[in-house]
């Protein structure tokens, strides 16, 4: 009888335990939902918001960026208006920003010649000594990695120093090499990609040793390809990372014809706010198209990065 | 027929030295391992190391003509500034704010995604988007909703609130703290999460059969487990927000409201001036701190990374 009772109490808390479980699984995916519309907004806001009427942009958020007061006859309200359904949808913006005013098209070519070069050489630099801290490691290498982890931490407002005093004594100040120079010998590819490299089996490269391989012949046709997920991966975050300066152009480049999309979006003033939404779409496409097709990769990169040491 | 001779013994030669050097196979590897590392370490000699000595040269002298060694006085002097002790008070309270909220908020979101929710992916997607926005997007939509006519404002007006001038008052705090936490969160939660999924299965089963509860699990195994990535994500959560000036310098420009005035601002300034003497000092100064604390953390992973191998 005992028994009876004790089981029937126990498949209700069972059954209870599953509803519950239920209910939280609905709840957790709602909050998730929620979240993760919350994440998504300034993206979806930029592009519905290209595709509207230049005027259309003036009137909802012009009162932000008027700085000065204009006789024009354009209507601005007082109050943002939020919209994200244009009034009428129209590739006008596009259409100015593409045809009629090349100083964006120029400043967005200043954003690839900065950072295509600066990811391509970084990566090759860094596969080289990346295989070097990964094989033979003694004290002074570890000493010698230590130290790129540090520099690898600082802060932009530390390095720049450095760089600003190099690019005044080599000439290079206001040349796109002031920017490109130290950008090849960042550490943090080689912080990364050093990671990926020890994680091969030491077996593998003892076997082709056995056969005869030298050492570019492991490094070129064993090690390289066994990384190329890694590669690929800290890629992707090198050209995040540099599509994005600020910092970098601002203290050595004193010319802004020569600076990058990413600072010149930021001085739009209050006449040209209308196109501001196509440009930054314009500006968003090739890391969009980055992450959609690579983001496994990306995410495998940042999981790798866990814990500072190898 | 002579220079053949000659090209022969050359030859013979080297099969010499070759065969003497075969002798110490495994120096001559670990020196070709150097080779590999060479063009980064020449690089980041010549564009890091080097400079920063000069650096901590020029730290010490009053001025580069006349170099007069002055002791500590450019460090007292940057010290006694008005500007560089509210930077730094400003970046500190930034930093202690947004750090711990980036990581407890990644943490839970990584929980939440590991425990079953549908379209895992598509939200491990969508809370990773905000990696690849470029900064001078984010900073458009955020001044559209924090502007003193923005949309926040708008909706508080709806529950009668007064407005907020979000950028331009004590409250710009917030902003950037939200700013952060949407940038970096999802970069965290991939770290959470497979630092989560790397912990051993069995553990947590035996652990559920002890009848530990979830809470208890989730401290006792899962935090202890994750301790090393806890402080690897601590360490990038704070290198990153030394990276939030790129956001609130295109918001706000050179001189913002003064509580949104960071260390970063201060150099950025001191740039412009091209005091090297305060420049210099300066600089010195946040590398002795971010290294101080780069070390404090260094050595606290190594303790509790330790605790659980054994």
């Amino acid at each position: 009888m005992e028994n009876v009772i004790q089981r029937k109490y126990f498949e209700k808390l069972h059954k209870r335990k599953e509803m519950s479980d239920k209910t939280k699984t609905a709840l957790v995916t709602i909050a998730a939902i929620v979240f993760a519309l919350i994440f998504l907004m300034p993206i979806i806001l930029t592009i519905s918001n290209s595709f509207m009427e230049p005027t259309e942009i003036q009137s909802n958020y012009g009162s932000i960026f008027e700085t000065t007061e204009k006789g024009g006859k354009t209507f601005v309200s007082k109050t943002v208006n939020l919209k994200l359904i244009p009034d009428m949808v129209t590739f006008s913006q596009y259409y100015i920003v593409l045809f009629k005013s090349p100083e964006y098209l120029l400043k967005f070519w200043n954003s690839v010649i900065y950072t295509v070069p600066i990811v391509v050489v970084q990566l090759m630099i860094a596969t080289l000594a990346s295989y070097g801290f990964s094989r033979y490691s003694g004290k002074i290498k570890s000493a010698l990695f230590f130290g790129y982890i540090t520099l690898m931490l600082m802060p932009y407002q530390v390095t720049l120093v450095p760089n600003f005093l190099v690019s005044k004594w080599l000439g290079t100040y206001d040349t796109m090499w002031a920017i490109l120079l130290p950008g090849f010998f960042s550490p943090f590819a080689v912080f990364l990609l050093t990671k990926f490299m020890k994680r091969i089996p030491k077996e593998v490269i003892e076997a082709a040793a056995i056969d005869g391989a030298g050492e570019w012949y492991v490094f070129s046709k064993i090690c390289t390809p066994l990384c190329k997920g890694g590669i690929a991966s800290i890629a992707i975050l090198l050209f995040f990372d540099y599509w994005n300066m600020v910092e970098q152009p601002l203290i050595l480049l004193s010319n802004s014809d020569m600076h990058p999309l990413s600072v010149f979006l930021s001085k739009i003033n209050a006449g040209e706010i209308s196109l501001a939404f196509a440009v930054a779409v314009i500006y968003l496409v090739p890391p969009l198209l980055i992450f959609l097709y690579g983001e496994d990769y990306l995410v495998e990169g940042i999981s790798y990065q866990g814990g500072i040491k190898g | 027929m002579k220079l053949l001779n000659i090209f022969k013994k050359q030859n013979i030669d080297k099969g010499k030295i070759l065969k003497k050097k075969k002798l110490t196979a495994n120096e001559r590897k670990s020196l070709i391992s150097w080779l590999f590392l060479l063009p980064s370490l020449i690089g980041v000699f010549i564009f890091f190391v080097a400079p920063f000595c000069v650096v901590i040269y020029y730290s010490f002298i009053n001025n580069p003509i006349q170099k007069v060694f002055v002791g500590l006085s450019n460090y007292i002097n940057v010290w006694n500034n008005d500007a560089f002790r509210p930077a730094a008070m400003n970046t500190l309270k930034f930093s202690l704010t947004a750090v711990p909220l980036a990581v407890v908020f990644s943490l839970f979101l990584a929980a939440v995604m590991e425990s079953r929710i549908p379209f895992k992916s598509y939200f491990r997607s969508f809370f990773l988007s905000p990696l690849m926005v470029p900064t001078a997007s984010i900073v458009l939509i955020w001044q559209v909703m924090f502007n003193y006519n923005g949309i926040v404002n708008k909706f508080l007006m709806i529950f009668d609130q007064g407005k907020i001038d979000w950028l331009k008052s004590d409250q710009a705090h917030i902003v950037i703290v939200l700013l952060f936490l949407w940038k970096n969160l999802g970069y965290n939660m991939i770290l959470f999460m497979s630092a989560l999924s790397s912990i051993p299965k069995d553990l947590l089963e035996v652990a559920a059969l002890e009848n530990a509860n979830k809470l208890q699990i989730f401290w006792y195994i899962k935090v202890r487990y994750m301790s090393s990535t806890i402080l690897f994500v601590t360490i990038m959560s704070l290198i990153n927000s030394f990276k939030v000036f790129r956001e609130v310098y295109l918001m706000t420009g050179d001189y913002p409201y003064r509580s949104m005035y960071m260390l970063q601002h201060f150099m950025n300034n001191t740039f412009a001036s091209l005091d090297y003497q305060k420049l210099s000092s300066a600089a010195i100064i946040m590398f002795i701190v971010v290294s101080v604390l780069v070390y404090f953390m260094y050595r606290l992973e190594d303790r509790y990374g330790k605790d659980i191998e054994g």
